[in-house]
């Protein structure tokens, strides 16, 4: 089983955490930038942290032959903070780089007057440079929040067809299908989506266009979570060819569209890339 | 490490990429020194055209001739001490060891060029420390760094053999040879195997040893 978790924050795991999606058969990965707990004072915060992405993160995921791309965007809370907002000017340096596949993760948190302004540039800087967009939904007032996201994503430059809107749930499906976005669903421990109510949501509204991630963070959350869903998707009946559409091709579909996918990580044992982290001080 | 000619590459590439590369490089050629009108880094105007070619080699040649390609439009911009600057800050760890690659082609001034090659060995990324120890870094380093950049090859799995004139800066070098020493002691100390390429870099640090 070849598994491709299209939404994971890698800079909040550990190499244990590599080693075990490794062997549950993720074989690729999409890292979204976001908010790391502790807001950020300056844009020279994110400048490192994207650098990071595109530096020592695909390093470390190569380690384990896992491929790792990442989405760069100024994220909806932070988009609050007038010291961030510098981040949107320096973000075309970014979203020229190879492994940068879409602008994300954006979208709304508390749906501010700085929030609307922040979502239609980045949607506007993802049709400039040829990009999909990983567009979340909120966590508070989802529906609600959904909706006015959608309108903006309509008023934008950018097709639908190049839009994932992400943490779908029973709630929000039906009307996210309609709007021709790609649909994600993060399933998680406690909150957002379980495998069973995905393996419910996959029954209803079949498997196009359709993707699952783990979206593991510094939360509670489990990068094996994409794993687990496949697995209760061919419990319940679902084939082989299922199970690979929606945690493999559907992602590499969606975000192929970049036009920089590079799907074949080096496999651990080469000659440079498969050296186990040493810190040079062990 | 050594980085291939353009007919070389040119010989690699499929239609499509080659093209793009004739055309990149041109665009390259045309702008002396490399220099740019704006140095700032967070200037919100997108970078000039040949720069954008830099970062978009890998995915217009191939990941496997993207240092080759990136290599070449850093030489024919004639990439100036600021611009080298600029581009490996602002680069992802792929764009930055094309920057480390083209040093000996380029060779900025020390005060420019090694900083950059300091940089890089202070990372654990195999792959900037693989190209950080070439022929820039045997011509310009002060013998404390080079060896400590040496003493990292074995830490991380470099292979030796990456770093330039090895022979030639390892011959006669006492420190380097205790250095060395305490590394193996301290790993056979643990019970752990000593790097093969330690024995090697050892015996050329003999005053007796032809290098």
């Amino acid at each position: 089983m070849r598994i491709f978790d299209p939404h994971i924050h890698m800079t909040s795991r550990t190499t244990d955490d590599y080693e075990a999606m490794y062997a549950a058969g993720v074989r690729a990965l999409v890292e979204p930038s976001f908010w790391l707990g502790q807001p950020r004072t300056s844009p020279e915060s994110f400048f490192d942290y994207f650098d990071s992405l595109l530096g020592w993160e695909p390093f470390r995921a190569a380690q384990y032959g896992i491929a790792h791309h990442c989405t760069v965007a100024l994220n909806p809370k932070e988009a609050n903070d007038p010291r961030c907002l510098p981040v949107l000017d320096a973000l075309p340096r970014f979203l020229v780089k190879d492994n940068v596949v879409a602008v994300g993760e954006i979208g709304y948190d508390s749906m501010t007057p700085a929030e609307d302004t922040a979502l239609a540039a980045q949607l506007q800087l993802a049709a400039d440079h040829g990009l999909p967009a990983l567009v979340h939904t909120p966590h508070r007032d989802k529906l609600t929040g959904m909706r006015r996201t959608i309108d903006v994503v309509r008023e934008s430059a950018l097709d639908p067809e190049l839009v994932l809107l992400d943490h779908l749930n029973e709630t929000t499906v039906k009307e996210a299908a309609d709007s021709g976005c790609w649909l994600g669903f993060s399933i998680y421990p406690d909150t957002k989506m379980d495998e069973d109510r995905m393996v419910a949501v996959l029954k209803a509204h079949g498997t196009e266009k359709m993707l699952v991630n783990s979206a593991a963070d510094w939360g509670k959350s489990d990068p094996l979570k994409t794993r687990r869903t496949a697995d209760a998707m061919l419990a319940a009946g679902f084939t082989d060819d299922d199970v690979d559409q929606v945690l493999w091709r559907n992602p590499v579909a969606f975000y192929g569209r970049s036009g920089r996918l590079q799907l074949d990580a080096a496999a651990p044992g080469d000659l440079h890339e498969g050296n186990s982290i040493l810190r040079g001080g062990e | 490490m050594t980085t291939p000619t353009r007919e070389v590459l040119h010989d690699r590439l499929g239609d499509a990429a080659r093209a793009w590369l004739d055309a990149a490089l041109a665009e390259a050629g045309a702008a002396p020194g490399g220099a740019t009108d704006d140095d700032t880094p967070t200037a919100p105007s997108s970078p000039p055209a040949w720069e954008q070619h830099f970062a978009s080699a890998g995915r217009q040649c191939g990941q496997e001739h993207a240092d080759a390609a990136r290599v070449l439009l850093l030489r024919e911009a004639r990439a100036d001490a600021p611009t080298l600057t600029r581009l490996y800050r602002q680069g992802t760890a792929a764009e930055r060891r094309a920057v480390l690659l083209a040093l000996p082609h380029l060779e900025p001034a020390p005060a420019d060029g090694v900083p950059l090659v300091e940089d890089a060995l202070r990372t654990n990324d195999t792959r900037l420390v693989a190209a950080a120890v070439g022929p820039y870094a045997a011509e310009h380093l002060d013998p404390h760094t080079w060896r400590h950049a040496l003493l990292k090859c074995l830490f991380t799995g470099v292979p030796v053999d990456a770093a330039a004139r090895l022979g030639q800066r390892a011959h006669g070098d006492a420190e380097l040879a205790r250095m060395l020493g305490d590394y193996a002691a301290e790993r056979t100390a643990a019970g752990r195997p000593v790097p093969a390429d330690l024995h090697r870099v050892l015996a050329l640090t003999s005053r007796t040893e032809e290098s």
